[in-house]
C-alpha cells in the first residue's frame, strides 16, 4: 500500500518523548496483556460486586486462554504476577510523566480538538474518509484527524488510566491505603471484570492501530515513529 | 485475514517463548522477583502503619465463604484433635519470646476479641466476604513478651503439604502488630469449620489468601526467615515462587 507518491519533503513528526514512550509502551502492553491473560486463567470467571467466587454468579466464564497468548506459555500463576507487577509501575510512571509532558505543547497542538471539528457533519465525514480508505494528504496528513484524536485521547486520558486505577483496586494493601479506589469502581471484583474489559479495549485499540499504520503506508508511519520525521504526501488534486 | 491472524498467533507465540526463555536467564528472572519490593515500599510509604482493611456490613457478606487450599488436613494428629472438639489442642508460642506459651482454645477466648467483616483476596483473582472473631495477635506476642531481635512471626500448621510437612507463613512485625491481624477461631458467628482452618486461623487483612495460615499451631518469633522452610518464608513463596509480600 506504499503506493501513494511520495513528496521529497519530510518534516519533523513525533518528538522523542512520544516515540520512547510509544515504543515502551508497545512492549510493557504486551507483556501486561499477555501475563495478564496468564493470571486469569487462574480465576477465569468475572463478577460484579464487592465478592465473587465459585459459588457466587459470574458475569462471564470463560475457557482458559491457550499457550500461545500467555506469559509464561505454561500456566504458572507466580511467574504471569512477576511479569504483569515489574511492567506494571512501569507503564503508570511512564503514562504520569509523559501526560504531564504532554500538557506543555503537545497536548494543545496536536490532541485538543479544534473548533467545528465535534460538529456532527465533520465527524461524519471523517468517517466516511475512513470507510473510502480516503487518508488525508498534504498539509492535512500532518495533523491529526477527529476519529486519530478521539481514539489517542480515549487511550491516553481514560483506557490507560482505567486499567491502571482498577488493577490497584485489586491489591489488598492498596485497598487499606486508598480505600476510596474499590468505592469509585464498585467493588474489587467490579474493578476486575473492568480492568479485564479495557485490557480488551486496549486490545482493540492496537489491532485497529496496526491496521491503520498498515493501510496507511507502514514504511513511513513505522519510520516516523523511529526516526520522527514523517514525509508528507503529496496533495491530491 | 486468515494469514493476517496466523502470522498475528506465530508471532505472539514465538515472541512469548522468546519472554520464557529470558525469564529462565538469573539477571532477569531476580529483577522480576524483586518488583516485590518495590510495591513493599510504594505500598508501605502511602498507607498509614495502622492503615484498616476496608470492613464491610453485614448484607455485604458472601453467601457462602469458599474454602481454597487444604479442606482438611486429614492426618492421625490432627483427627485425634478434632474427635474431642479440639479441647486437646494448644497453641505454642515460643522462638525469641522471654515467655514461651502453650495456650489452649478456652484460655485464647479469655483474651479481649476483635470482629471484623472483611474481604479475603485469593491470589487467583476471587473475593469472598466474611465476619472474623478472634484474638488481636498483639495481645498474644505482648503476653509472651517478643525479644528485641525478633523481626518477624512463623505460623506453623497442621496440615500435611507432603512429606510431612506442615504449612507456614511468616509476616513482619508492622503485620503482627496491626489492630486487624487476629488469630480467628469463629466465622460468621460459628466456630470456625475444618475446611476454613479449625480451630484457628490467621487473619492479615492487607495481604492475600495464602498469607491467612489455616489449622495453626505453633507461632514463633525469629530474628530471620532464612532458617524457616526454604528461606523465602512461606510454602507457596518456597514451592510456588509466590512473593512473600502479599499486599500486592
Amino acid at each position: 500500500m506504499d503506493s501513494a507518491p511520495w513528496q521529497a519533503r519530510s518534516v519533523p513528526r513525533h518528538r522523542l518523548a512520544t516515540r520512547l514512550w510509544h515504543w515502551l509502551n508497545a512492549l510493557l502492553l504486551y507483556v501486561l496483556f499477555t501475563s495478564g491473560l496468564g493470571i486469569f486463567n487462574a480465576h477465569p470467571r468475572l463478577y460484579w460486586g464487592q465478592y465473587g467466587a465459585n459459588f457466587d454468579h459470574p458475569w462471564l466464564r470463560l475457557e482458559r486462554f491457550g499457550s500461545w497468548i500467555t506469559l509464561p506459555a505454561h500456566y504458572n500463576l507466580a511467574m504471569s504476577r512477576h511479569w504483569h507487577l515489574t511492567a506494571a509501575p512501569i507503564l503508570a510512571f511512564a503514562l504520569l510523566f509523559y501526560m504531564v509532558w504532554s500538557l506543555f505543547g503537545h497536548f494543545g497542538r496536536d490532541l485538543a480538538f479544534r473548533r467545528g471539528e465535534l460538529a456532527p457533519r465533520h465527524v461524519w465525514q471523517d468517517i466516511r474518509d475512513h470507510a473510502r480508505l480516503r487518508f488525508p494528504s498534504g498539509e492535512a496528513a500532518l495533523r491529526y484527524n477527529v476519529l486519530q484524536k478521539a481514539s489517542y485521547n480515549g487511550v491516553l486520558f481514560i483506557l490507560l488510566p482505567l486499567v491502571i486505577l482498577t488493577g490497584l483496586t485489586m491489591s489488598p494493601g492498596m485497598n487499606a491505603a486508598w480505600p476510596w479506589l474499590a468505592e469509585m469502581f464498585g467493588g474489587r471484583q467490579s474493578a476486575r471484570s473492568i480492568h479485564f474489559i479495557a485490557a480488551f479495549a486496549l486490545a482493540g485499540f492496537f489491532l485497529v492501530h496496526i491496521l491503520m499504520v498498515v493501510l496507511a503506508g507502514p514504511v513511513n508511519e513505522i519510520g516516523s515513529m523511529i526516526t520522527g520525521r514523517y514525509k508528507v504526501p503529496e496533495a491530491r488534486p | 485475514m486468515i494469514l493476517h491472524r496466523r502470522a498475528l498467533i506465530l508471532g505472539a507465540a514465538a515472541t512469548l517463548a522468546g519472554c520464557d526463555r529470558l525469564a529462565k536467564n538469573a539477571t532477569v528472572r531476580e529483577t522480576l522477583f524483586s518488583a516485590e519490593n518495590f510495591h513493599k515500599w510504594a505500598q508501605r510509604s502511602l498507607m498509614a502503619r495502622d492503615a484498616l482493611a476496608h470492613e464491610f456490613r453485614p448484607d455485604q457478606i458472601s453467601p457462602f465463604f469458599r474454602p481454597n487450599g487444604t479442606a482438611n488436613p486429614n492426618t492421625p494428629e490432627y483427627k485425634t484433635l478434632w474427635r474431642n472438639g479440639f479441647a486437646d489442642w494448644r497453641l505454642k508460642v515460643g522462638g525469641l519470646v522471654d515467655r514461651p506459651m502453650s495456650l489452649s482454645l478456652a484460655q485464647l477466648h479469655g483474651f479481649r476479641h476483635r470482629e471484623q467483616i472483611t474481604r479475603h483476596d485469593c491470589v487467583e483473582g476471587w473475593s469472598a466476604i466474611g465476619r472474623w472473631r478472634g484474638v488481636p495477635l498483639k495481645q498474644v506476642l505482648d503476653a509472651a513478651r517478643l525479644r528485641d531481635g525478633a523481626r518477624y512471626i512463623v505460623f506453623h500448621c497442621a496440615d500435611d503439604m507432603g512429606g510431612g510437612k506442615g504449612y507456614y507463613e511468616s509476616i513482619d512485625l508492622t503485620d503482627a502488630f496491626h489492630p486487624q491481624t487476629i488469630l480467628a477461631f469463629a466465622l460468621n458467628g460459628e466456630p470456625l469449620r475444618v475446611a476454613n482452618g479449625a480451630p484457628l486461623r490467621l487473619r492479615v487483612e492487607r495481604q492475600l489468601g495464602y498469607k491467612q495460615a489455616k489449622y495453626l499451631m505453633a507461632i514463633e518469633a525469629v530474628a530471620s526467615l532464612e532458617s524457616v522452610g526454604g528461606g523465602k518464608g512461606g510454602f507457596w513463596e518456597d514451592h510456588a515462587g509466590y512473593d512473600w509480600y502479599a499486599g500486592i
